[in-house]
Order: structure tokens, then sequence, then C-alpha cells
């Protein structure tokens, strides 16, 4: 096993549409594992595109990806889906929750996916995570019945389920206010100090970028400081 | 494990549009309870009208017809074989319409597999005599009880009992229409010429009505030893030997083999009654065809409401991704949700199928020309259930085919990025 999380070189991201443009511009740089890595840049310098690569969600780029020692060009989806599944946490701007779902349900969905261990067992482990973050009395509830701060709780609860190598968070903490915002951000520095866990988080806060331990940042598609 | 998942969230979707998946099922429900109403009212129907030939019907009829000979004695001098020979105006000689050596036919036939049962019969031409007219028609001499075994001779018998046939002597059941036009009762005495020209009194014990009013209005019964005499012949004497077989379908066959054997006419039901056979295959396909069409309908239902869930649902499709599901697992969910319209549905419409046709089978139907038939016919045959519920899945499955493929495909950049 090597210590290196996410390994990336000269990755290139052309958009065809309406005109081709040039969005990622050789792109290259390691991220260990334990890590807290921000990356920042102007609006439209092409962070959410990058980390929509790193998550294998989008496969349409040249260059050189690999996580956890595996390469991820040339697989198919379902692979990569299960490579998100079990390794990839992400946590999403706009806190993405399944409304039909309850709180717990939320949480338990990814492992239930995986399929390791029994659903009682998972049970226990959503519960415990939610508890971690605060979110013990609410577990019930449905997703649509949280506020903000408490949705995006929840779902970095989520992104914690399966213990994957590396959590990705696009702007998590952008669309709450600066006590929430806070909040967040010390729930991922206490995951990273405590679980030795690997975070990777796109922001425009320059405090909360400060405040990481590394900062990646971007202009124009490419990396200027990493 | 997986399989439960896919379940769980089908099952979550479902509910978070709970009505409009109850009208997806309701439609299939209402196509699958008229495909089953209408299969099994149309089958009633057509039972009833077939019933009508095929239980008075023999499958095959052995009998003597009268015509000339094939083989004349000249064809048969070999010094002329070779000659072109030409014989006008030939005639039937000795019109003996017996089946000769008829009780070794009747003990052959007897047990042979293929055969359900025997009825011999004796059918005398005769005048029924009302005053100083004479009506024609024929007299049935039968066994009465091969004959009620055979073609349900009891439920014809309108009035009086139909074993007095065999008890009381020189008796007679007439056709209901012979019945209105000599104005004779039960328990009258009416008086019949033979085609020989002997008279013979007869007492009305009853009378029959077959729903045919063309046979009504000739035929009548009595029993074999009572037309035997009445015609002056000995206790072997058979014009006909009616022959009902398990399989209906084997009749042709059988009939040309025992014209081979017997050496005798052999008259199947399906050479007899070529119509029949017409009027149910169409009745029945265009039962299928309204059905089908029906449930195409509910098909389209399932596919909007599937593809309007989807367009509802992208995030949660999106986010489903985003997490570790892959495109099949997406496919599958929906999937499910389909077969869950489907198969819910179609339990339902086999249920309202059934309370339905079992309506429609107790509204009163009668009619002079059945008299078996009280309500109207349902046939409850329980392979017009499992076809409704087959069609009903195979149609919500291939609706629900293309939405699913479209869900699987969904981009969760695109979603997730258009927020
Ligand atoms: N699907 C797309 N088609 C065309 N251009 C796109 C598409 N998605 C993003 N872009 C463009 O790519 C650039 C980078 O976008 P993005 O990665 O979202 O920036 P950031 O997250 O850094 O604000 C922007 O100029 C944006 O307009
Ligand atoms: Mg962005």
């Amino acid at each position: 096993m090597s210590d290196i999380a996410i390994h990336t070189k000269g990755i290139n991201k052309y958009f065809h549409d309406p005109k081709t443009i040039h969005v990622l511009k050789d792109v290259g740089f390691d991220i260990y594992k334990g890590e807290f890595v921000s990356i920042i840049g102007k609006s439209g310098c092409g962070k959410s595109t990058l980390l929509y690569i790193l998550s294998t969600m989008d496969t349409d780029f040249e260059g050189e990806l690999t996580i956890d020692g595996q390469n991820m060009k040339g697989r198919s989806g379902v692979e990569l889906a299960r490579i998100r599944n079990e390794k990839i946490g992400f946590v999403f701007q706009f806190h993405y929750l399944l409304n039909e779902f309850s709180v717990l349900k939320n949480v338990m969905l990814p492992a239930l996916k995986l399929g390791k261990l029994p659903s009682e067992q998972i049970e226990a482990q959503a519960i415990k995570k939610l508890e971690l973050f605060g979110m013990g009395q609410h577990i019930h509830k449905k997703a649509h019945q949280l506020s903000g701060g408490e949705k995006q709780r929840v779902a970095i609860a989520r992104a914690l389920i399966n213990d994957p190598i590396i959590i990705m968070g696009d702007e998590p903490s952008g669309n709450l206010d600066k006590k929430n915002g806070k909040i967040v951000f010390d729930f991922f520095q206490e995951i990273v100090q405590n679980f030795r866990q690997t975070l990777l988080v796109v922001t425009h806060d320059p405090e909360f970028a400060e405040r990481s331990g590394r900062v990646i940042e971007m202009d124009d598609g490419r990396i200027v400081r990493s | 494990m997986n399989f439960k998942v896919i379940i769980d969230i089908a099952k979550a979707l479902l509910h978070a549009r709970l009505k409009q998946t109850v009208v997806a099922a309701v439609g299939v429900t209402f196509s699958i309870t008229m495909f089953i109403t209408l299969l099994s009212f149309m089958s009633g129907l057509n039972d009833l009208l077939d019933g009508l030939i095929l239980n008075r019907t023999p499958h095959i009829r052995l009998y003597n017809e009268v015509k000339p000979s094939t083989k004349q004695p000249v064809d048969l001098n070999p010094d002329f074989s070779l000659d072109y020979n030409v014989i006008r105006s030939i005639k039937p000689s000795g019109g003996r319409l017996e089946i000769y050596n008829n009780v070794a036919i009747l003990k052959h036939v007897g047990k042979d597999p293929r055969v359900l049962g025997i009825a011999p019969k004796v059918i005398a031409q005769v005048f029924y005599n009302i005053g100083a007219i004479d009506l024609t028609g024929a007299v049935h001499g039968v066994d009465v009880e091969a004959e009620n075994k055979l073609f349900f001779f009891k439920d014809y018998v309108v009035t009086g009992n139909y074993r007095d046939l065999e008890r009381v002597p020189n008796s007679i059941i007439i056709g209901k229409g012979v019945a209105d036009k000599m104005l004779a009762n039960p328990g009258d005495i009416i008086s019949i010429t033979t085609a020989k020209g002997d008279i013979i009194p007869l007492k009305v014990i009853g009378f029959f009505q077959s729903g045919i009013q063309e046979i009504d209005k000739v035929q009548s019964y009595a029993s074999l030893s009572t037309v035997q005499k009445m015609l002056g012949k000995t206790e072997s004497y058979i014009t006909d030997i009616q022959i009902k077989l398990h399989t209906l379908e084997l009749a042709p066959q059988v009939a040309e083999e025992y014209r081979q054997l017997f050496n005798v006419d052999a008259e199947d039901l399906q050479t007899a009654n070529s119509q029949f056979e017409t009027g149910s295959s169409v009745r029945t396909l265009i039962s299928y065809s309204v059905g089908i069409t029906l449930l195409i309908v509910a098909g389209f239902g399932i596919y909007n409401i599937l593809n309007m869930m989807i367009y509802e649902k992208m995030d949660t499709i999106a986010i489903l991704k985003a997490t570790g599901f892959s495109g099949s697992d997406v496919r599958k969910i929906f999937l499910t949700i389909a077969l869950t319209i489907g198969i819910v549905g179609s339990l339902a419409g086999m249920v309202f199928g059934f309370l339905l046709s079992a309506f429609i089978d107790s509204i009163p139907f009668n009619t002079a020309a059945l008299p078996t038939v009280s309500t109207y016919p349902i046939n409850y045959n329980p392979n017009f259930y499992l076809i409704g519920i087959t069609f009903g899945i195979i149609t919500t499955y291939l609706a629900g085919l293309l939405p699913a493929r479209k869900a699987s495909t969904v981009d969760p950049v695109v979603i997730i990025r258009g927020k």
C-alpha cells in the first residue's frame, strides 16, 4: 500500500459545446493519505471540473488518474461505481440528500450498496456517525425537514460511512452562513485528526483554506500553487 | 443484499409518487379486468353455441346411404375388364338402410380406447296424422340411457320424464314444434303413418326442445324397440351408430378408419358442421385483440408515468450514482417500479375480472331456444387468468424498459453542475 491517495499527471479537459474550450491544462499533483487539502481559485477556473474527474464521475479527459494505487482509465461504469462507493466520499455544495428517505437511511444507503456488513451493523455505525456530528436526535426525520447546516452534517456522515480513502467536497460550506460553515470546517478537521482520513475540499473561503493543511491554487485551468 | 437495497429504493420512490403509481396500476387493473371478463364471456358464449351443435351431434355417425352400387356386374366380369363400359340410368337396388352386422360393429367400437361412448339409433321417416292432414317427420328410436349419457337428452326434454320412454310401451316424446301443430298434450294418443303405410297409435309422454326450431318441428323420440316394432323389424335392426370420442379432433381420422373397416358410410362432425368452428375462432380473435389493445394503452400510461418520475427524480438518480450505484442498479430500480405496478395491477385485475365475470354469470338470460340456460354464460377457464397476468407483466416490463434505460444513462455531473 502506497501513501499516495490520489495521483494525477498531465490531465487535460476540453468542453466542445458551444465552442471548444480548454478547461484543465496539464494538471498534475499527488495527494497523500491523511492530508487536508484545499483547492482555491477564481470562479470558472475549473475547480469543480477537476473534482468531478477525480471522483471518477467524469471519464472524458486526457491524462493519468490513480486512486489508492489503481489506475482509473478504461474501467467500466460498474467498476467505477464500485470504486466511488468504496473509496470516495463526496460532499456537495447543495447537500444533495435523498428526500424520500429518513436521515438514517440516507447515511446507510452507500453501505447497504457496498453490502459488506449486515444491515443491523450498518445501522449501528450510521447512528454512531450521526451522533458524532450532533445529529443523534434527528435520525428518523426526513431529509427535507432539516436545516441547511444539518443537511450538510448528514452528508458528511454519509460520505464517511464506508470509511473511504478520500473525502471530496465541492464548496461544502459555500451555501452556509459563517457559523454553520465553521461547524462544517471543524468537523472536517476532526475527521482528519481523529480518523486520519484524507480530505480534498474546493472552497472560495480563504480563511477556510489557510486553516487546512495544504492549499492547491488554480488559475484558468492551471495549477499555480500546490 | 444488493437486491434488497434496490427494492428498498424502488419502494421509497413509489411511495413518494403514490398517486401516480396508483393511477398507473389502476390502468393495468382495468385492462386485465376487461381482458379476463371479455374472454370468459365470449368463451362462455362460444361453449353455449358450440354446445347447441356438439351436445346434439355425434363426433362420428355410421350409417348406410341409399345409393347405386359403384361396381356393376359387367365390371366384375373378367372378359370385359379391359373394355370401357358405359351403363346408363343406374338405380340403387334394395334400399337397405340397416347397418349389417351391427352387433359386431358395436362390440368392436365399444372396445376402442379412443371412444367415449356409443349410442345406436333407428331413424324412421313418418307422417304425423292430424285429421286429414299428414305432416312429414322422423321418429328416432334411441337407447334412452346411452342417448342421455352422450347427448344430454334429459336437458332437452322440457315436459315429462325421458325414462318413461323405456317404461311406457308405445310411448313417444314429440318435438315442441310438432306438439304445437298437433295440439297434442302429454297423455294424448297420436297416430303416425310409417313409410310402408302402417298406421300406429303412440302415447305422448313429453315434449322436447332442442333450441333449433327446424328440428323441433319434425323430430320425435321413441325407444329403440318401439321404432323397431313400428317398422316391423327385429331387435337387431339399426340404421345409425352414433359415436363420441374422447378427443373431437380425432374424428375425421377415426371416421375414415371405420369406413374402411366396416364398409359403411361414416360422417365426422368436422365435415358435417364445418361452419361452427369459424364462428368460435372469430369471436375468440376479437376478444384477444380488444384485450391486448387495452393492455397496450395501459402500457403507455406506465411509460408516461415512469418518464415523468425520472424527470422529477433526476437529483435522486444523480446522488445515487455519485454515491456508488451503477447505471445498471438504477435501471433495476426503475424496472422494479414498473414490474411492481404491473404485478399489483394484474393481480387486482384478476380479482376484479373474476368478480365481474361472476356478476355477469348471475344476470338472468332466458330464451326459448335454450332451455338449459338461465343466466349469461361464463367460462371460468384459469388459462384466461394466466394469459392476463402474463401479458400484464410483459406489457409493464416493456413499458418500463425505455424509461429505465434513460434513467440509467443520467449523467450525475450534468445534474450536480446544473444546480
Ligand atoms: N458542460 C459544460 N460545457 C461547456 N463548458 C462548461 C461545462 N461545464 C463547465 N464549463 C465551463 O468550464 C469552466 C470551468 O467550470 P467549473 O469547473 O465549474 O469552474 P469552478 O468550479 O472553478 O467555478 C467554466 O468556464 C465553465 O463555463
Ligand atoms: Mg464550481
